[in-house]
């Protein structure tokens, strides 16, 4: 391993993680707001929505975002919407977020018991109290784990960026190894910068489910 | 005694199976009414429809003057003035002891914290509870959760309060606990509708008994007539089966 290449290259894999957290966060911003609209749009049965938000889910979930990316990249041109490959990685990863998020806040609302919602509601709590005070801090919680590997997930299906020619790690490395053939270093240097964005993003979200998980459950 | 609770020919169906069958009640203010009867007979169910947490087909249920309707707007209004205690605490785990005593007066009476909280805390010391306020329900036992739940009711100054079968989930000895508050609050003239299967507590709490059983009023009478000179066969035979004398 040569490291006065790693040097080199540097500047170009730091320039793409940053392209590609940028990204890879408005994305997952994204998917927690289609997340948590689609999950209450579930939760309280809202008519026509509910039956949208399911066809959403499911047909999101059951296709790769490679596809998902197609579609948004040289789809929506097609009907005369054209818009930049960044937006295209953005949105794409925000629709595919979105699907899983809204499963995993919809559980965690549903995971309440019963128990809880007839409790306050003997209490003489109205609705939107009993949603609020109640029925929505335990569901977070209940969520926390399932939000979390969502989100080391998404993070990862970053690397698929690169088809709709967005310079993201990938983009970069494959570059590198096509016009140098220094494939060693630059797959080392792919490895320790998905690492590097990935690690802390899960250290916190052990921490942040452990604290608020310790509270209702102990240890 | 003034009339404070009036239940009319309440009839209740779970597909073709009669829950409750055409009961008619009257509960007098501060009196101590308790429902006994076989699993399944319907005991809960009857509590449950008189704070419409359960739906009412037919006949109808009055606190005062009003009508308790599940699919009414008021119904939360005429909620605060019955408390429920549940067999299985129902304490919202993710709020202390205090938090959880006051979180209802706060949101719904619109009571003042400071006020609420001196309340609560005065009544979690009547309980022996005042050392766990900053503690969440997990970290105490089933019977200091059961005596939370009671100050959790009580706090709401409810005009009656509904028991269902606030001991069946505890060991014997935290049974104690929870029935001392409970028999403290019947001598304090709180009116009460308990459903239970501790027969000695039933008698020592009791100002009446109601035997249920296939969703009709059986029998009914004093603690000393209704445990010691039950009349129908049916009462006979259940109370029997509570003793391991020949």
């Amino acid at each position: 391993m040569d490291f006065e290449v790693i040097v080199s290259y540097l500047p170009l894999y730091i320039k793409a993680f940053m392209l590609t957290i940028k990204i890879g966060w408005i994305g997952i911003a994204l998917s927690l707001g289609i997340g948590v609209f689609c999950a209450f749009v579930l939760h309280f049965r809202i008519p026509v929505l509910s039956a949208i938000v399911k066809v959403y889910v499911e047909l999101f979930r059951n296709t790769p975002l490679l596809v998902q990316l197609f579609f948004v990249y040289f789809g929506l041109p097609k009907i005369g919407i054209s818009i930049s490959a960044e937006a295209c990685g953005a949105i794409g990863l925000g629709l595919l977020g979105g699907s899983y998020m809204t499963e995993s806040f919809r559980s965690g609302l549903d995971a309440v018991p019963v128990s809880q919602t007839e409790s306050a509601l003997a209490l003489g709590m109205r609705k939107g109290q009993l949603f609020s005070n109640v029925i929505l801090p335990q569901a977070v919680t209940l969520s926390v784990p399932a939000v979390v590997a969502n989100l080391i997930f998404l993070l990862k299906e970053t690397s698929v960026f690169s088809a709709i020619s967005l310079m993201d790690l990938m983009f970069t490395a494959k570059d590198l190894i096509g016009l140098y053939y220094n494939t060693t270093e630059c797959l080392f240097m792919l490895v320790i910068f998905y690492v590097v964005m990935l690690l802390p993003v899960s250290i916190l979200g052990t921490v942040i489910e452990k604290k608020t998980r310790f509270k209702m459950f102990g240890d | 005694m003034e009339e404070i609770l009036r239940v009319e020919n309440l009839s209740k169906k779970y597909e073709d199976v009669d829950v409750l069958d055409g009961i008619s009640l009257s509960v007098k203010k501060g009196e101590v009414v308790v429902i006994v009867g076989p699993s399944g007979c319907g005991k809960s169910t009857f509590l449950r429809c008189l704070n419409g947490l359960e739906d009412i087909r037919d006949g109808s249920v009055f606190l005062g003057d009003e009508k308790i309707n599940p699919n009414k707007k008021n119904l939360s209004k005429t909620r605060e003035k019955i408390g429920m205690v549940f067999q299985s605490y129902d304490l919202f785990p993710h709020k202390t002891i205090l938090q959880n005593v006051t979180l209802a007066p706060i949101k719904v009476k619109k009571r003042k914290k400071a006020e609420v909280e001196e309340e609560a805390l005065k009544l979690l010391d009547r309980v022996g509870l005042i050392s766990k306020k900053d503690n969440y329900p997990r970290q105490l036992s089933g019977g200091q959760k059961q005596r939370v739940a009671i100050v959790r009711a009580l706090i709401m100054h409810p005009e009656v309060l509904l028991f269902d079968e606030v001991t069946a989930a505890l060991d014997p000895e935290m049974v104690r606990e929870v029935l001392d508050v409970v028999l403290s609050l019947a001598k304090e003239g709180r009116t009460m509708l308990i459903v239970t299967h501790e027969m000695s507590f039933a008698r020592a709490v009791a100002d009446r008994v109601i035997f249920l059983d296939g969703g009709k009023i059986v029998e009914e009478g004093k603690p000393t007539d209704f445990f010691d000179n039950p009349k129908t066969d049916r009462l006979k035979k259940f109370l029997k089966t509570f003793s391991y004398e020949e």
